[in-house]
């Protein structure tokens, strides 16, 4: 039987038990409406695939939208060692050298090459845009041109002006046209501040809330562009919306029917990108090359569309395997081939840029992105989640050398294969471009088909979203609790008017009682400011095609956070063991502390304080618990700083336990620089011992050690790292950053950033270009623990 | 075991790579009777400094860090362990108790009738032989190493693992004579496991000068990459692992 069908000539679907009339029916369908309800990845690729033997096995997944069923039918786990990985073609070389020498103009025209002023970018404001039409085997790009950034003012056109300024453009006057009329996100936030919430933000209690730019960390589950293609999502979606009724229509429902007609809408638009491209993505994918290509531009909407904080990737390695399998298998592409694509994808994905201000930087510095891709893991029914593809990911720091981002992220069990394992050990010592997080923890709390958003943050894909929230600075918290609610450094009556601490050796039960006061405060108001931040980021700011990409009815969660946590601890560690006296200012505020005698410092598996810590994640999530939020989301932690840690040092006074003011903050869940005197792994005890379980949004610790170190040969210190990691997480640690370099070269770095162009450390939860951090944050770097004994 | 004999230690390594097999958690013990020219722990030799511990507290501290020393174990350094054979062998039992490979690092300096017990009681001796030649390993230790070499048979007599460790020093040891007498020596002993070249290095100058003492080596070069090979080819050549 010889069937013509769109895009092959002859299709000979001879041996596969599939009627002419099921054929002749299936394109009628397309041709007349489009419609594609029925029209099944399995049925698709049938047709598709010119009569091969089919190995999609079929299932829940034909007739709902379901990737995970669709994964794990399919999914074929890899236990053999990485010999089968193939290095750059010449093309794939020949490429990367032209998006080095861009790179390295925007390093030398101060991190931006160029910007679009003229666009307001939407899904589909940009001509197509090429590094190399000829040699590209993935495309699209955000603008019209490679590294060119975009302006997306719907989180706040003042953002826009600022950036703009500070790297010497002019708003173009149509787009100030537009939003004279046009609301933001950031005014709708500002209109609704009380004092009290601008004071907050302003003395830096509560900081880097995404109120003036796009919240983020959200993942769009993209997978499900190459498994269904579009048309079958717009149709999902339209079902959903019929559906949406009542017999009053109260504003979460009205709201609700409004989103999903923006979905449809940026539904297709997304088409439409792709269809500028060259590429028809109504249909789903029908090989490796076409589910990469469709996953990317699923991907590249969201990156048009949304600035957000963090726009991860998700969970996509062991999904994009599946297709290479069965093609490697029909001999449709060769491992080469395959990794190709996999080093213009990710080429593609390090490339993604957003235009954002110095004092964003000062934030969230080296230009992150946060495109995080979550590898490995174990799957519910007890096999391992590795791939194949999880090495070709990977693989692409050695064919294209290290780098920040994609953001690439191991969920780690124990039970993962041990070449694997080792295969990971390596390339971490060789790059410090890799981050791991615990899959028991998070498989128990978010099953085996998660991803992470940004650094830390798990969420069910296409299931789940955050709020995302930023972080409170609880050593400032503290410094307000002695201080009767005024500022430290700006005098200023921030929380409500208590009577300040008295003269004199402050005492334990005293200081607590008067921190647990203040928290509760802090949690309250932190709570509303976000209620606020979020409510006017869905009106004028809404991630429509991320949300396409979700289910109709979610999960959301309103993910706080908190800096200062060892700070914290061996304050009130001082305080109970040691003797700690205010002393003040002319203005009678608190300027330093004298402290007499030593005391258990956090990060020495010492439980004196471990627990002290630990007391004080759990309070403050419960305050955060009781809190009513917005969209009734499920209020959540994080102990993550990110690159904030230096400003919240420099906005904060002098602490209790002997840190002067303005010196930076531990990163995330960290011990204070100097104080684990144990060594690594004692201080890996103490931040294993935090509770996860009130930590959900997760717990980022940043492992910094010098190779000579970590064992005598580079076998040996391979080995030596697996162990450590094995034991990190079977003592339920949740995440950690691990650098494994020398100093020196940092050093060195600092001095001749040009012969550095592509280092990489790992800061708190992601990576940075070391040459792209400001010199604060590189010195932050360097005078962290770097754990050296020999 | 007996969980109230006391010891005295000078501090607590609790990631250590390069003292014995995989991760190890090593206890570093105050107090040594030697002062080896090149030492780079000088703040362990005096005997009334560190801090006083049980056994009992050390075993349960040790106990917390299980998945971390399962494949490795417990290294029981110095100072020189074997002045304080009692709280060793205490802190030995213990870690078999929980299930832990030990080793013991030490100078060999103890007479063997001495500290029997506890040489039998360690999986693993780290046996720091600072030369093979009795006048060098004066100069370099102000002490003979008959008893070192005493030691090193009597593990062999027991049948009983021994990883050697020599460091090479320019103008000391990095003499290519003596280190070929020393391999023609232990290469018949088949209770060494392994032979560690350690190159000098003078990380540990600075303590030295904080302690108020005179550093006599500043001026010695470490030993090049070469001379560090040619030293690993005289043992490598003789059969033994390196």
């Amino acid at each position: 039987m010889t069937t013509p069908l769109p895009g092959k000539e002859d299709i000979d679907v001879t041996g596969v038990p599939i009627s002419q009339d099921f054929v002749k029916w299936v394109l009628a369908a397309k041709a007349s409406s489009g419609k594609f309800c029925v029209f099944t990845q399995f049925s698709y690729n049938l047709l598709f695939q010119g009569g091969k033997e089919m190995d999609f096995k079929h299932g829940q997944y034909d007739n709902e939208i379901n990737v995970r069923d669709f994964i794990v039918d399919n999914y074929t786990p890899y236990d053999g060692d990485d010999s089968f990985l193939e290095g750059p073609t010449d093309r794939t070389r020949e490429l990367w050298k032209e998006v080095r020498t861009l790179m390295d103009e925007e390093h030398a025209k101060g991190g931006v090459l160029d910007i679009d002023n003229h666009t307001i970018s939407t899904i589909t404001a940009h001509k197509p845009g090429y590094i190399d039409k000829e040699k590209e085997t993935i495309v699209g790009l955000q603008t019209d041109a490679p590294l060119k950034r975009a302006i997306m003012p719907f989180g706040g056109i003042r953002m826009v002006r600022t950036s703009l300024k500070a790297y010497g453009k002019e708003m173009d006057p149509q787009v100030e046209e537009v939003f004279k009329y046009r609301k933001t996100h950031n005014d709708g936030v500002f209109d609704v501040y009380t004092d009290e919430m601008k004071k907050a933000r302003h003395n830096g209690i509560i900081t880097g809330l995404p109120d003036a730019y796009g919240r983020g960390r959200i993942i769009g589950d993209y997978r499900r562009v190459p498994l269904y293609g579009v048309d079958f999502l717009i149709e999902q979606k339209k079902k959903a919306l019929e559906g949406m009724v009542a017999d009053y229509f109260n504003s979460p429902l009205i709201r609700q029917r409004e989103e999903t007609s923006e979905q449809i809408r940026a539904l297709g638009e997304l088409k439409e990108m792709a269809a500028s491209y060259g590429y028809d993505i109504s249909r789903p994918a029908k090989d490796t090359k076409e589910a990469i290509q469709w996953l990317y531009f699923a991907y590249l909407a969201a990156v048009k569309e949304q600035n957000g904080a963090a726009m991860s990737l998700g969970r996509v390695s062991t999904f994009l395997d599946i297709y290479a399998q069965r093609d490697l298998e029909n001999g449709v592409y060769t491992e080469s081939q395959i990794q190709e694509f996999i080093d213009h994808f990710v080429m593609k994905l390090r490339m993604v840029r957003f235009l954002r201000t110095p004092a964003y930087d000062e934030l969230f510095s080296g230009d992150p992105t946060w495109i995080t891709e979550s590898i490995g893991g174990m799957c519910l029914d007890g096999r391992h989640m590795v791939t194949k593809m999880s090495y070709r990911f990977l693989h692409t720091l050695v064919n294209l050398g290290p780098a920040p981002e994609p953001n690439m992220t191991i969920l780690w069990s124990p039970s993962l294969p041990d070449n694997f394992k080792k295969f990971c050990a390596r390339l971490s010592i060789e790059t410090s471009s890799i981050q791991y997080e615990s899959d028991e923890l998070m498989r128990e709390k978010f099953g085996d088909d998660y991803g992470i958003a940004c650094c830390v943050s798990a969420m069910r894909i296409g299931k789940q979203m955050q709020f995302f929230g930023a972080r409170a600075n609880l050593a400032k918290a503290l410094l307000y609790a002695l201080n009767g609610g005024k500022d430290e450094r700006y005098n200023d009556q921030v929380a409500p008017v208590t009577e300040p601490v008295g003269d004199g050796y402050l005492n334990y039960d005293d200081v607590l009682a008067r921190f647990d006061h203040i928290c509760d405060w802090l949690a309250k108001l932190y709570i509303n400011t976000l209620n606020i931040i979020h409510y006017m980021h869905d009106k004028y700011c809404y991630e429509r095609i991320q949300m396409a990409l979700h289910d109709e009815e979610i999960v959301r969660t309103s993910a706080c956070g908190i800096a200062g946590l060892s700070v914290v601890a061996d304050s009130l560690s001082a305080i109970k063991y040691a003797k700690v006296k205010p002393i003040r200012g002319e203005n009678g505020l608190i300027t330093d502390f004298e402290i007499e005698g030593d005391y258990p410092k956090f990060g020495n598996n010492d439980p004196r304080v471990d627990e002290i810590a630990t007391d004080i994640v759990k309070n403050f999530m419960q305050k955060l618990q009781h809190r009513k939020t917005y969209r009734e989301s499920k209020p959540t932690m994080s102990i993550l700083t990110i690159t904030s840690n230096v400003v919240y040092g420099k906005k904060t006074g002098s602490t209790p336990d002997g840190r002067k003011a303005g010196e930076p903050f531990a990163p995330g869940a960290n011990p204070m620089h100097g104080r684990d005197s144990h060594g690594c792994v004692a201080s890996m005890m103490s931040v294993a011992k935090l509770p996860y379980d009130y930590s959900e949004d997760g717990i980022s610790y940043t492992f910094s050690i010098v190779p000579g170190a970590l064992g005598k040969s580079e076998d040996q210190r391979a080995e030596n790292l697996v162990d450590l990691l094995d034991g990190y997480f079977k003592e339920k640690g949740h995440h950690i950053n691990v650098n494994v370099m020398n100093r020196e070269v940092l050093l060195d770095a600092m001095d001749h950033p040009e012969l550095y162009p592509q280092l990489t450390v790992r800061v708190s939860g992601y990576a940075v270009n070391f040459i792209k951090l400001t010199r604060e944050q590189q010195m932050d770097v360097i005078n962290r623990t770097f754990h050296t004994r020999f | 075991m007996n969980r109230e004999v006391t010891g005295r230690i000078h501090s607590i390594e609790s990631f250590g790579s390069v003292d014995g097999p995989g991760i190890r958690y090593v206890l570093f013990l105050q107090g040594c009777p030697l002062k080896c020219l090149y030492c780079h722990n000088p703040d362990t030799w005096a005997f009334d400094d560190g801090k006083i511990v049980t056994a009992g507290e050390i075993v349960d501290d040790i106990a917390t860090y299980r998945n971390f020393i399962e494949k490795g174990g417990v290294t029981i350094s110095g100072g020189e362990p074997l002045l304080q054979q009692e709280f060793c062998a205490e802190v030995l039992d213990g870690c078999h108790e929980l299930g832990l490979h030990t080793a013991l690092d030490t100078s060999g300096i103890m007479p063997v009738e001495m500290v029997q017990d506890v040489l039998d009681k360690a999986d693993l001796i780290l046996l720091d032989i600072k030369s093979i030649d009795e006048t060098m390993c004066e100069t370099i230790t102000g002490a003979s190493n008959r008893n070192a070499l005493a030691t090193l048979r009597y593990r062999e007599e027991r049948g009983m693992d021994v990883w050697i460790r020599h460091v090479v020093v320019p103008g000391y040891t990095l003499d290519f004579e003596m280190l070929a007498r020393m391999a023609d020596y232990l290469k018949d002993f088949s209770c060494i496991k392994k032979v560690e070249l350690l190159p000098f290095h003078k990380m540990g100058e600075y303590k030295w000068k904080e302690l108020g003492r005179h550093y006599s080596l500043t001026d010695v070069p470490e030993p090049s990459e070469e001379d560090m090979k040619k030293a690993a080819e005289l043992f490598d050549s003789r059969g033994i692992k390196l």
